[in-house]
């Protein structure tokens, strides 16, 4: 075992989950990489070891699964000193309106599972005294939009947990990070037309994380730019943000 | 369908872009259509990583395999940047052999191109520290080249424009380094014999390269300052300096396309004056400076190909054989002057010979000059190739967007060698770029 800290990132071969990865190797931390298929994480994993010589473990974990999520925390070889969730599923509006499957699916993933595997991190950590939690929750959850409610109240929901999460545990030496990243080119993001000045690339997300868990930052916006934007979406009344079609 | 063009902005081409995300769907992108090539970081100036009909975006594929301080040897995926590399293995005591003029290139394209630096004269170019390369044929078969296996498909593929097929991964050494700083010696040359004098004492420097005056006529023809440089060790660093410097982002950027008459004959000649005199004053002695503005100046100034215009920019890179160089360079830079619209950046280095079938360097001077894209800039050109040609010269694929076939084939004898071996690794002709259709292809 070495003294190095450790870092469990849950949806490890997503391309914000790989860059922050990357960003807390950099910084010396042992790393785990968790995700639904673990041969995929096996690259990613020699690439930090690779690069900087830290000690890498991947782990099978479904975000879906909420039963096994006990038995998944038991069975990792040390509690990390943060663990950050980039687990999320955008899926498609359009088709989750009409199919409840579907639709549950996006909320379960973005919402249930991770404040589930969340909240039980949090009683570790809240029993040891110390810890970090970093949720990646979306600007999509500022405000219900028609063209993306579905997901974005699931993550409307998973930003007020982060929250409440957040003023309970930092009573007992916990802190908990929410990340709204904006638009990031992504494979999540892929086809989709994102506006360029308020986009960013994966590798700016995971330094955000990693100066944000360091510093003890409550609530990052990566771009500073979507925290004026979705201040103004917020504000505008009901009766003219109904008429918008975005 | 996504526009896409060069470095250059010139031109800019409709393409069917994909992103794979595995190497078999890489092999299969290739595979089923004609006319794809591999994409890096789009810093080839021209049409060379714009596919026929498909690009195959890599720089996705950004890890790397495995690192052995032991030995430096390094095996990695083929989207990997350079600015990657240095970044995280220059504080480790390692940076690549080979970096040329911008480290924001994937190592896929530096091996296609088989990229030079300041260094070839002495060290090669970046395939010499290549030791093999894994590829998806145009059949979509993924396989490994080396020296030692497949080695006419390695010499085809160091050099060859990404035409053999997409490189997928490599294995390279990097050079082991005590820091990451370079004492640099500057010369003033007040003329281009002056210049020509002090790169050929330079051989015996690691790095060196000449930036000229490209407006100076008559006497001052050539004008010049020469960059010398050697790793520095520990010792030679001041009290309390890290032994490797913080690469820093592009710190300006050039946010919009400038107008075209940004650049003119009056304010390239102010820049000219001014870059050369604050040069001279530092010449004469030795300092050490970081890696970062000795190797890569320009990187830090984000887009700076924007300052052309949204009509873009030629650059023209030739190399000239060591015989009858002299006169060829004078009055190439003779013609450049008289036009007045040459860019600041005009470089002058020497080459050694290339390693790869189509690599660019040959024992000689190269020189680089950047030109806006307007009025008679392509005849200008056509004029200047005839020159080249004749004193047995050649221009660089990865530069360029406009010469033609009699220009390339006549620079490149090996090409006949090349083609029989892209058709035994792709006999349907799947891999095609717009390069290889303007210069390469049966028509």
């Amino acid at each position: 075992m070495t003294s190095r800290k450790t870092v469990l990132v849950l949806g490890g071969s997503s391309d914000i989950g790989r860059a922050a990865a990357r960003a807390f190797a950099k910084a010396g931390y042992d790393v785990g990489l968790a995700g639904r298929d673990v041969a995929a994480l096996e690259p990613d994993a020699s690439d930090l070891r690779a690069r900087y010589s830290v000690d890498v473990g991947v782990y099978r974990f479904d975000v879906l699964d909420t039963a096994s999520f006990e038995s998944f925390v038991g069975s990792l070889p040390a509690l990390p000193d943060v663990v950050i969730s980039i687990v999320g599923l955008l899926g498609t509006q359009d088709s989750a309106q009409s199919d409840l499957a579907h639709a549950t699916t996006i909320m379960r993933s973005n919402y249930e599972g991770p404040s589930l595997i969340l909240g039980l991190f949090a009683e570790k950590f809240l029993g040891r005294g110390n810890g970090t939690i970093v949720g990646v929750s979306s600007v999509a959850g500022d405000r219900g939009r028609a063209s993306n409610y579905v997901y974005g109240s699931a993550k409307a929901g998973f930003s007020a947990f982060l929250s409440g999460l957040r003023a309970r545990a930092s009573r007992g030496g916990v802190h908990v990070v929410t990340v709204k990243p904006g638009f990031v080119r992504t494979k999540m993001t892929e086809g989709m037309k994102l506006i360029g000045p308020l986009t960013v690339e994966a590798p700016v997300v995971g330094d955000a994380i990693l100066s944000a868990v360091e510093k003890k930052t409550d609530v990052v916006y990566v771009s500073g730019k979507w925290r004026l934007v979705m201040l103004i979406i917020k504000t505008l009344p009901e009766a003219v943000f109904k008429k918008l079609k975005f | 369908m996504t526009l896409v063009s060069g470095w250059g902005r010139f031109p800019v081409v409709d393409t069917d872009l994909l992103r794979p995300r595995s190497f078999e769907a890489v092999g299969g992108a290739v595979a089923d259509v004609t006319g794809s090539v591999a994409r890096g970081n789009g810093r080839a100036y021209g049409d060379a990583a714009i596919g026929a009909a498909r690009t195959v975006a890599m720089t996705g594929f950004d890890r790397v395999r495995s690192f052995d301080p032991a030995t430096g040897r390094l095996r990695l995926e083929a989207g990997v940047l350079l600015a990657d590399l240095i970044d995280t293995f220059g504080p480790r005591g390692f940076l690549p052999f080979v970096v040329p003029g911008t480290r924001f290139v994937s190592v896929g394209g530096a091996i296609a191109a088989d990229v030079h630096g300041k260094n070839h004269h002495c060290e090669g170019g970046f395939g010499r520290y290549v030791d093999s390369i894994q590829l998806a044929t145009g059949e979509g078969e993924i396989i490994e080249v080396s020296r030692e296996q497949n080695s006419d498909a390695f010499f085809a593929t160091v050099g060859g424009m990404g035409l053999t097929g997409v490189i997928l991964e490599a294995t390279m050494r990097l050079r082991p380094i005590e820091t990451g700083w370079i004492r640099e010696r500057v010369i003033s040359a007040s003329d281009l014999d002056a210049a020509m004098r002090a790169l050929d004492a330079g051989d015996t420097a690691t790095y060196s390269v000449a930036w000229i005056d490209c407006a100076a006529r008559g006497r001052s023809l050539g004008r010049s300052l020469i960059y010398l440089g050697e790793h520095a060790n520990k010792d030679e660093l001041a009290d309390g300096a890290d032994a490797f410097p913080v690469g820093k982002n592009p710190g300006l950027s050039v946010p919009i396309d400038l107008p075209s008459m940004t650049l003119n004959r009056y304010s390239i000649r102010a820049f000219n004056e001014l870059y050369y005199r604050m040069g001279a004053r530092r010449a004469g002695g030795s300092h050490v400076v970081s890696l970062y503005p000795y190797f890569f100046p320009l990187d830090s100034i984000a887009d700076w190909n924007r300052i052309y215009g949204k009509r873009g920019f030629l650059q023209h890179q030739c190399v000239i054989p060591e015989a009858g160089a002299r006169d060829l360079l004078g009055d190439i830079l003779d013609r450049v002057a008289r036009r007045g619209d040459a860019s600041f950046l005009a470089v002058l280095k020497k080459l050694g010979q290339g390693d790869g079938l189509l690599s660019f360097p040959l024992p000689g001077y190269t020189l680089a000059l950047d030109f806006p894209v307007k009025g008679d800039i392509l005849d200008f050109l056509d004029e200047i190739d005839r020159l080249v040609v004749a004193a047995g010269g050649r221009l660089y694929l990865a530069k360029d967007a406009r010469q033609s076939r009699a220009t390339f084939e006549a620079g490149y004898p090996a090409l006949r060698r090349f083609n029989a071996i892209r058709k035994s690794l792709d006999p349907n002709g799947n891999i095609r770029s717009k390069l290889s259709q303007r210069l390469f292809d049966e028509v």
